[in-house]
């Protein structure tokens, strides 16, 4: 789309909504936000620099393919799963590390689920998304 | 880390990460198959453990993320999970050498490993699953990797089977959502030992008694149940067979496994009425599945007409809801799953071999595939029941437990199906074995190299020598079908693991 107004906007507002989609991610086990809200604003963002700049140039600006996202971000998942195990729990119990912090309340597992889903939700809307705009 | 939460876990850990790993590795055509491999024999290592476990300690729990029972989702197995669990790693071994002959590049590139991975998970999911609404999401799962199974490659008639498999297939799902919600809202919980306790005391009535029909209608429809089986003849013969043959082997047992459960463990206060519904759908699932396989005229439709029959003895003895009949129901599901995945897997070789597997166009084949013909006839009469084949035993212990308690109606049906389905599988032998093919016009034998050959006779092979064990050795499977009846009439083992002591 060549609007010289959508272009300089989405130019100033991606890196803005990119940090809000992480600080949802990072908020998200203990008040509302969390992994799944944050991918989808991050691929929404994403997918309006796609509309705006074109796919290639938002291939290009990923650097990684957005199947990989999807890849990695599932492995994180079933990772967070694992330390459980390896804690002496069971799978996906949740273990906590450090003490308190601002936005992120505590470190440990949750958080490391929730980035998983994050990936995977930004891999799959960004594969299905790109794949159509290509396309169309 | 404690080995009941690793045993439980594994079943659905172990297949999704290698989903991952294959999802990963899918620019590597060898790593792909090398990971794929790793994952089904994991698998059948993880199972074999299981079955050691439970026949220990009758049944095993583990509370996920740590969240006790009722509130948090619980895995469970007792002994007929665990079998289940068991044959279906095999299956998927099974199925999964198989496959790696006659797959195209091109389906195993975009993600075939990765989707029949994921199935394996949503199967055992479903079979180690205590929640109901936890058994919904596997039953997602099943869904969305066999529909994307079912349509990857795009072919006309593939897309067609897929449409109508998606479409009745999230009916059921919608219809199971709804009756788990209405369930919910009469009980207060979804965890199924703690629905056995509190329908316990508080009984039935006549909302609860709806809600157990419109979840019969759920799983009939995953089981293929009359009236609801049009879904599966029309889509099981599209696929490649490695995909047919996986589905057939599972995901109708799936179905039959849910039904099970929830008329043993959640709807047992009116088994008058509901079990008495249950026999006359097994009898009309009979007799329609095999008269629709008479008129068929492809070895996989006339193998996909006769799933729906099939299906009908294990509700027949799920419906009977004595120790014989739930006994002769498990060890009928376990003896049907190894025997009807190998039929499909002969039907892809007569496929391999002629180039079709529509009778009219093949013939001859046991002058030219002599170990082919002989192959088949090991499933093939097993399933119409003659001894001393595994079929025999099966449908030997389910009318046997008709006739004790005098219902001698379904008996009749249940031989007379036998003999009809001894009758289509002579019509698949007269017509592609033993007829002679004189203008050697039909059937030109497609050359198979070396490890094709092993791959695709290899799995065909143990999966008939198990029918043959079975059959020579029915005591060991029918002990353990025995024991899992009893543990299915009487869930105190399951009750104990999910609950502890303290609620019940």
């Amino acid at each position: 789309m060549r609007s010289l107004i959508l272009q300089v906007m989405t130019r100033g507002l991606t890196p803005l909504l990119l940090l809000f989609s992480v600080y949802l991610l990072l908020r998200g086990h203990n008040s509302p936000g969390g992994g799944f809200a944050g991918g989808l604003i991050a691929s929404s963002v994403l997918v309006l620099f796609a509309l705006v700049f074109g796919v290639q140039e938002t291939r290009k600006a990923l650097r990684v393919s957005p199947l990989s996202l999807l890849v990695s971000g599932l492995a994180i998942a079933v990772l967070s799963g694992l330390v459980g195990w390896f804690e002496g729990g069971d799978f996906l119990q949740a273990w906590w590390y450090g003490r308190e912090v601002e936005i992120i309340h505590h470190f440990g597992t949750p958080l490391l689920f929730d980035l998983g889903v994050y990936l995977t939700v930004l891999g799959a809307m960004l594969t299905m998304v790109l794949t159509l705009i290509e396309e169309a | 880390m404690n080995s009941a939460s690793l045993v439980l876990t594994l079943p659905v850990v172990i297949p999704l990460a290698t989903a991952i790993l294959t999802l990963a590795l899918r620019e590597h055509r060898a790593a792909q198959r090398t990971a794929s491999v790793t994952g089904w024999t994991g698998l059948l290592g993880v199972a074999i453990w299981l079955l050691i476990e439970v026949q220990d300690a009758g049944a095993i729990a583990v509370q996920l993320g740590g969240w006790p029972a009722p509130y948090g989702i619980t895995f469970v197995a007792d002994r007929l999970s665990a079998l289940m669990v068991l044959v279906s790693a095999a299956m998927g071994l099974a199925v999964g050498l198989y496959s790696l002959a006659g797959l195209s590049p091109e389906r195993e590139h975009h993600g075939h490993h990765t989707l029949f991975h994921v199935l394996l998970m949503g199967v055992n999911g479903s079979f180690l699953t205590g929640d109901l609404f936890n058994l919904y999401v596997w039953f997602e799962v099943m869904l969305i990797a066999s529909f994307v199974l079912v349509t990857l490659g795009g072919r006309r008639g593939q897309l067609e089977g897929g449409l109508k498999y998606m479409t009745l297939n999230l009916l059921g799902s919608m219809i199971f959502l709804a009756s788990v919600g209405f369930l919910y809202s009469q009980t207060g919980t979804l965890n199924m030992a703690h629905l056995h306790v509190v329908l316990d005391e508080s009984g039935g009535g006549t909302l609860l008694l709806t809600i157990s029909v419109l979840l019969l209608i759920a799983f009939g429809i995953k089981a293929a149940v009359f009236p609801l089986f049009m879904w599966l003849p029309t889509s099981y013969h599209t696929p490649p067979t490695a995909v047919s043959a996986i589905f057939a082997g599972l995901l109708t047992k799936v179905g039959v496994y849910a039904l099970i459960r929830a008329f043993t463990l959640i709807f047992t206060f009116d088994v008058g009425w509901t079990h008495s519904l249950l026999l006359w759908l097994a009898g009309l699932t009979m007799a329609s599945g095999v008269l629709g396989a008479m008129v068929q005229g492809s070895v996989r439709r006339i193998l996909s007409f006769h799933i729906v029959s099939q299906i009908g003895y294990m509700v027949m003895g799920l419906a009977l809801y004595t120790l014989a009949g739930l006994a002769g129901a498990v060890f009928y599901i376990i003896h049907h799953i190894v025997v009807k995945t190998n039929l499909f897997l002969i039907g892809g070789l007569i496929a391999r071999v002629c180039g079709s597997a529509e009778l009219s166009r093949v013939g001859g084949l046991i002058r030219k595939r002599p170990l082919l013909a002989g192959l088949f006839l090991i499933p093939g009469l097993s399933l119409a029941g003659i001894p001393p084949l595994s079929g025999f035993w099966a449908k030997f212990a389910v009318i046997k437990a008709s006739l004790e308690v005098d219902a001698w109606v379904i008996a009749a049906v249940a031989l007379a199906v036998g003999l009809w389905t001894l009758f289509s599988m002579m019509k698949i032998w007269s017509e592609a074995f033993w007829k002679p093919d004189p203008e050697d016009e039909r059937c030109v034998p497609v050359p198979m190299d070396l490890a094709s050959r092993v791959l695709g006779y290899g799995p065909v092979i143990a999966l008939a020598l198990v029918t043959i064990a079975i059959g020579l050795y029915p005591a060991w499977l029918a002990d353990h079908a025995a024991a899992s009846a009893v543990q299915l009439l009487e869930p105190d083992d399951y009750l104990r693991a999910v609950l502890g002591e303290a609620l019940r």
